[in-house]
């Protein structure tokens, strides 16, 4: 185990220091401060402090309504869109926290991408679908950088043989799996730093499933992945850091092997282990 | 035991709730095609109803006159312009009256000659052949061939309608004899027989009044009306032609079902046009005149042109206003608005706005552009911004549920490859709706079309000769043009009006056909 040392008690210390993390991790590319979440006047998430590493997988699991989807929109301030959601606390990224009034929230999600729950491509061509984030932030300079661009993401979503010769059909044409992979495609083509995953194969089938799992052990390699999962065994297969929420609450945090064989927490092993209420 | 029965399927209880289900579910089917029926019924009626009248304007007759167009008469005075031959009316009048009563050398007097000219030539009709020859004056001198529509009376008695004219059978006409005083006697064995026969039936009928019904004969272009008719013999008032022609004839009999007197043509009038058309001078043509001409007081010149033009302007400037304010604020609401109550009380407004009655825009209108900003009255800018009023409340509901229709994970989607709120907008949720809000606005133009009210209240109601040219001409549209139509009182306005509302039909017909079309080559599936 070389994960960051754990402190006892109720809470975590995941909020370890950057060189502490160990060497197949990354330093914390995002470092989260006593942060807090208000929907009106109920408090969704309670004074959750953790850090996420570079090239590493970090899984969020706990029961429904735990509040680990919440935490995940906070870190590219997806929560904006929500008029009675207020975030309050640090999250810092290269030292910034982004809730500061003056971080752009559209540059800030250019480096922080998302992939939801459900396949979302745009109603447009494959090519356009990729097409569309670099277009929009200037990133291509004229028609061949931007199928450069595209290839490029098509083939780390490992989409790009599957799709080479009909790049003008529309994504919505494309299976449950693809259009998924496709989502992924998108998200990396902006060259985000960290990749935001809610659910992502809560709406696939078991085959496309795999195939989704597998591109996230490949896209480890170059990103900062943080993945929201209800399945435990999705989170043991593709993740090296685990936390466990629990009514808003972040209950245990730690290297993904640890959680599931050593768990400290009384509730954690509770869950892992099926007995949870 | 009984536990047991009342849970098994064959139980009393059971099939008979079974049985009242059916019954229901069989009586609801029942009222829905009931229902169908009569709302499919309704509409049959209005289309056949429509159709049938406007069918019968869709053609009507026109005669020929074979005039010289002597220089003195189409340019008196040496006004040979242009302009001068155009509107010479008097002189090409003139020509074609010569014409007509050169042809009716029994009319030759000023009465008979007014009763012939009233009912088959207008004055105003002549003004095509003039504008034609003022366009070509190399035909000034020669013989020209004026065509011109005939009176609508006759042009609706040519069509079967409006002296409930019979045709009876008569046999062969041996001897046609005059006697000393000139009167003739018409003379064949039971040659009058049929004619006798409906004569007695009518009298069972209508009583005493059948006989003071006409009789007409018609051989060839003569024409007589029959008195004293007995099985034999009748004798015969030569109204035009000669009496020699019922000669060894078989001649067509008419009776009319409306004495003379309750007819607009007489028995004189009916000789002369059937006259006509045994020459070979009245044909039936199809009626361009009512998508080339303008309105007019004579029913047989009258046209829809100025009312499409009127129609088509007033939409455009519906368009221009209503769409882009429609579409604007539905986009502000639906996507950048805060929700709160200022928003809530805009959007029930929104909503009363638009079952507002008509009418009440029409008095606005009047108020606020004519009154107060002193906009020119009967314009379409006026018409046009007062049913502008009226379809954007309707292009913002429409709007706004086509924007509502789009997907959140398609926002979410764009949000998250860092799209801005206006590009999230403009680049993914607007075009998605589009269809939709393409839908709203064009259904909504077409309420607009069809709107009469708040257009008479602004003076689009006035009589208007001339197609107009820009929006700030006088002008009326199409459903006002129908309201005052149907407001005339000679019966040949009937069928003008129903096919005026046949052409506002395709009009609309062709919008909604343009929605159907648009959905279904825009809409996308997410």
């Amino acid at each position: 185990m070389d994960g960051t040392q754990q402190a006892g008690g109720p809470d975590v210390l995941g909020d370890g220091q950057p060189g502490d993390a160990g060497t197949t991790l990354g330093f914390p590319r995002i470092d989260c401060r006593n942060v807090n979440v208000y929907y009106g006047e109920t408090r969704a998430i309670h004074d959750v402090s953790m850090t996420f590493p570079d090239r590493a997988v970090t899984a969020l699991i706990g029961p429904s309504g735990c509040g680990k989807s919440t935490f995940l929109r906070c870190l590219n301030r997806m929560n904006d869109t929500i008029d009675s959601c207020r975030v309050e606390g640090e999250i810092l990224m290269d030292g910034d926290n982004i809730n500061d009034r003056d971080v752009d929230p559209v540059l800030l999600r250019s480096r922080v991408g998302m992939v939801f729950q459900k396949p979302n491509p745009f109603p447009k061509s494959i090519f356009d679908n990729i097409a569309y984030g670099p277009r929009i932030h200037g990133f291509a300079n004229g028609r061949e950088d931007l199928d450069n661009i595209v290839e490029k993401s098509l083939r780390r979503a490992g989409l790009w043989d599957e799709v080479k010769d009909r790049l003008s059909a529309p994504g919505t044409s494309l299976s449950g799996g693809q259009q998924q992979r496709l989502c992924i495609a998108r998200a990396i083509a902006v060259s985000p730093e960290v990749i935001l995953m809610d659910e992502p194969c809560s709406a696939l089938d078991p085959v496309a499933t795999a195939r989704i799992e597998e591109l996230i052990d490949e896209l480890r390699k170059r990103y900062c992945i943080v993945i929201v999962t209800h399945s435990m065994q999705q989170a043991a297969r593709v993740s090296q850091r685990t936390a466990f929420f629990h009514l808003g609450n972040l209950v245990e945090m730690g290297d993904t092997d640890q959680i599931f064989t050593n768990p400290r927490e009384k509730r954690t092993e509770d869950y892992i282990t099926g007995r949870y209420g | 035991m009984t536990d047991t029965d009342a849970r098994s399927f064959r139980n009393a209880a059971a099939l008979k709730r079974l049985k009242g289900r059916r019954a229901a579910d069989a009586r609801f089917k029942f009222y829905g095609r009931l229902a169908i029926v009569v709302a499919l019924a309704a509409l049959a009626m209005l289309l056949v109803s429509v159709g049938t009248q406007a069918f019968s304007a869709a053609t009507h007759h026109v005669v020929r006159y074979d005039i010289e167009l002597d220089p003195a008469r189409i340019a008196p005075d040496g006004a040979s312009a242009p302009e001068d031959i155009s509107r010479n009316v008097e002189g090409f009048y003139g020509l074609a009256r010569d014409s007509l009563l050169e042809t009716f050398p029994e009319a030759n007097t000023i009465p008979a000659q007014r009763l012939l000219l009233a009912k088959t030539l207008t004055r105003l009709a002549v003004l095509p052949a003039a504008r034609e020859v003022a366009a070509r004056p190399e035909l000034i001198g020669n013989a020209y061939t004026l065509t011109a529509p005939l009176n609508h009376d006759l042009d609706l008695f040519l069509k079967g309608r409006g002296a409930g004219e019979m045709r009876v059978e008569i046999g062969s006409i041996a001897a046609a004899k005059a006697d000393a005083d000139g009167e003739v006697t018409l003379t064949g064995p039971d040659a009058f027989k049929a004619v006798v026969t409906r004569l007695a039936s009518l009298r069972a009928e209508m009583g005493p009044a059948a006989d003071t019904l006409s009789v007409l004969v018609t051989s060839g272009r003569s024409t007589g009306r029959l008195s004293d008719i007995t099985a034999n013999t009748a004798r015969l008032d030569l109204l035009t032609g000669d009496a020699a022609d019922f000669e060894q004839s078989r001649p067509a009999g008419r009776i009319f079902r409306l004495a003379e007197s309750e007819r607009n043509v007489s028995d004189q009038q009916i000789a002369w046009v059937l006259a006509l058309k045994d020459l070979g001078r009245v044909s039936r043509v199809a009626n361009t005149g009512l998508l080339t001409q303008t309105d007019s007081t004579y029913p047989e010149l009258a046209g829809g042109l100025a009312a499409i033009v009127g129609s088509l302007l007033t939409m455009l400037i519906t368009a221009f206003v209503a769409v882009p304010i429609g579409v604007l604020a539905a986009v502000y609401l639906e996507e950048f608005a805060p929700k709160n109550r200022v928003t809530d009380l805009i959007e029930v407004n929104i909503n009363n706005l638009a079952a507002v009655p008509s009418i009440v825009f029409g008095l606005l209108g009047a108020a606020l552009f004519l009154n107060f900003l002193d906009m020119p009255r009967s314009a379409p800018l006026v018409g046009g911004l007062v049913l502008a009023l009226l379809t954007f409340p309707v292009v913002i509901i429409a709007s706004r549920a086509a924007l509502k229709a789009v997907p959140p994970s398609i926002r979410a989607g764009a949000l998250a490859v860092g799209a801005s709120k206006m590009q999230i907008v403009f680049h993914h949720v607007v075009p998605l709706a589009a269809p939709g809000i393409l839908t709203g606005a064009i259904l909504g133009m077409a309420r607009a079309l069809g709107e009469t009210a708040p257009l008479l209240l602004i003076g689009m109601v006035a009589f208007v000769g001339d197609v107009p040219r820009s929006p700030l001409d006088e002008s009326t549209v199409l459903p006002v043009q129908i309201f005052s139509w149907s407001n005339n009182a000679e019966r040949a306005w009937e069928p003008m009006t129903a096919a005026l509302i046949v052409i506002l039909l395709v009009l609309l017909l062709l919008m909604n056909s343009l929605v159907v079309f648009l959905r279904s080559k825009f809409e996308r599936r997410w």
